[in-house]
């Protein structure tokens, strides 16, 4: 577990070096909620029907969404970990006496949380002082509270064990661009990234709600905003749960087949 | 002890002429040649030996290199190194190798050397107190002291691969293989890189393999060559063996010119 550890110092410590580029981040956050809850706004003032989530739901899962960004972007990749495969660089890494798999997954978590702890709080507390309903509320109870941080924990490992995915493709590829591409434009919908899954049609939601990428950020802010709430957490959580587990299982097992045959690219 | 038997490898690889027409082509219908990278490799090196790979561009040096280090999994053949099966037990067998590639950098690109030193103790485990023994002595040897708190991207490509060196060293290896250690380094980088690969051979006797195009380096360093060409073992001997396709008094680099000549690799 040492290893793994002082993995996760060093790549934590590479990212809080990157100070400007936290306020830059913040920066873009702060005014991407702020245009998002004022379209939502215009959108919620003008509609005669009964709209699927309240103001004050919908402005918590925003802020959240904000704060959180680095945990949760499944369009981010470590360039690293790429370029180590494209230009044979995991030659050195293949030459350690550690496994790669958990490796990789240690870097991946320590860049994504040095990024959210940067910016987390002060987008957390702007927020918190924001006029009703276009504030970030408390989590409903106590209990909602705790379930949200198990939540957020495993959303995080899920997203992880899901770009180990698109890392492994890479062997195959050569290039990972398409892969990338698509992950960043397919995937922002249905993990309800640009428009929370409560906005889709009725038909579409129980399928987007099964697949993995509901287990990332939505389960998670949804418990916390009270959307996800009694017995529909718990099937929330379990099913977060199975899919981390699929995804852990494949990742490996694609991971050690690549291994076994890889062409370490260069002389 | 390092024993190879008989280890083939055979990449594949996509091949088109150049052209619209052909590149279009390509899209339906691929072909492939067959390139015979490794062709009946074997030799054995003792303990404490130091050899001198050597063999022009593509001959099939670094990926036996791969293959010795438990990178590269071999068609067929057998490879046993300390014991082990680089492939089949690389995480036991990688604990006691250390391994320097001239044209990358093990060394974390952001951080001071130092920083990338300590995440390698952790990674093998290394005892606090060997560790510091092994680091004082490396700092000497291979004078880092000035250069270790420095991140690796402001060093010199001669500062640089002494921190790769002593990088692969912190474990205690029992072998080292050295992929091109001198390549790009200045003549007074070079030579103090050669005087310490030969007092680390020498005085812990780790088993040195180390594939070169410099000839000095073979010169300075290794009794024993080994000359690969197109994948086969054409020469296990001395340098002093290559003489005879050679006239007298050439240098070495001369000799060898004249050995890829006659083997026609």
């Amino acid at each position: 577990m040492r290893e793994y550890l002082s993995f996760f110092k060093i790549r934590f410590s590479i990212g809080l070096q990157y100070r400007a580029a936290a306020w830059a981040g913040m920066a873009t956050q702060f005014a991407w909620g702020g245009m998002t809850i004022l379209l939502f706004r215009a959108f919620y003032q003008s509609s005669q029907n009964a709209l699927p989530m309240t103001m004050s739901e919908l402005s918590s899962y925003i802020w959240l969404q904000q704060a959180f960004l680095a945990l949760y972007m499944v369009w981010y990749f470590d360039n690293d970990i790429f370029g180590s495969i494209m230009s044979g660089n995991i030659a050195y890494e293949l030459c350690r006496p550690i496994d790669i798999y958990a490796m990789w997954f240690t870097k991946n978590m320590a860049v994504r949380i040095s990024r959210a702890v940067l910016r987390c709080l002060p987008i957390l507390v702007f927020a918190a002082f924001l006029p009703a309903p276009y504030n970030i509320s408390l989590p409903i109870s106590p209990a909602a509270g705790l379930l949200f941080i198990i939540s957020m924990i495993l959303g995080l490992l899920v997203v992880v064990a899901f770009s180990m995915i698109i890392y492994v493709s890479a062997f195959y590829t050569i290039s990972p661009i398409g892969i990338r591409i698509l992950a960043t434009s397919v995937l922002e919908f249905f993990t309800g990234a640009i428009i929370p899954l409560p906005f889709f049609p009725q038909s579409l939601q129980t399928l987007m709600y099964l697949l993995p990428f509901a287990s990332m950020q939505s389960t998670p802010f949804m418990i916390y905003n009270g959307y996800i709430s009694g017995e529909r957490i718990a099937s929330a959580i379990s099913l977060q749960i199975i899919w981390l587990i699929i995804l852990l299982a494949l990742g490996k097992t694609l991971m050690v087949r690549a291994l076994r045959k890889v062409v370490v690219q260069g002389g | 002890m390092i024993e190879l038997r008989n280890i083939n490898k055979t990449f594949k690889i996509a091949k088109r002429n150049a052209g619209f027409r052909e590149a279009v082509k390509v899209f339906f219908h691929r072909e492939y040649t067959y390139v015979n990278a490794l062709n009946d490799v074997s030799f054995t090196i003792n303990d404490g030996e130091m050899v001198g790979y050597i063999g022009p561009n593509g001959a099939g040096k670094s990926s036996t290199i791969k293959i010795m280090s438990g990178i590269l999994t071999p068609d067929s053949g057998e490879c046993l190194i300390n014991g082990r099966t680089p492939w089949k037990d690389r995480v036991n067998h990688v604990r006691e190798i250390g391994v320097v590639f001239g044209q990358r950098s093990q060394l974390w690109w952001d951080v001071p050397v130092a920083d990338s030193f300590e995440l390698l103790k952790d990674i093998y485990k290394v005892d606090s107190q060997v560790f510091k023994k092994n680091l004082d002595e490396l700092k000497e040897l291979l004078d880092l002291a000035q250069i270790i708190r420095t991140p690796a991207r402001q060093l010199s490509l001669g500062q640089r691969m002494r921190c790769e060196i002593a990088a692969a060293l912190l474990h205690s290896p029992r072998t080292l293989f050295l992929d091109e250690p001198t390549i790009g380094l200045d003549a007074v980088s070079k030579i103090a890189v050669r005087s310490f690969i030969k007092k680390i051979n020498s005085e812990r006797k780790t088993t040195v393999i180390l594939t070169t195009h410099d000839m000095q380096d073979i010169e300075a360093l290794t009794e024993r060559i080994l000359l690969i060409g197109k994948g086969r073992i054409l020469l296990d001997g001395t340098l002093s063996d290559l003489q005879k396709w050679s006239f007298m008094g050439a240098s070495a680099e001369e000799m060898v010119a004249a050995v890829y000549k006659e083997f026609k690799i």
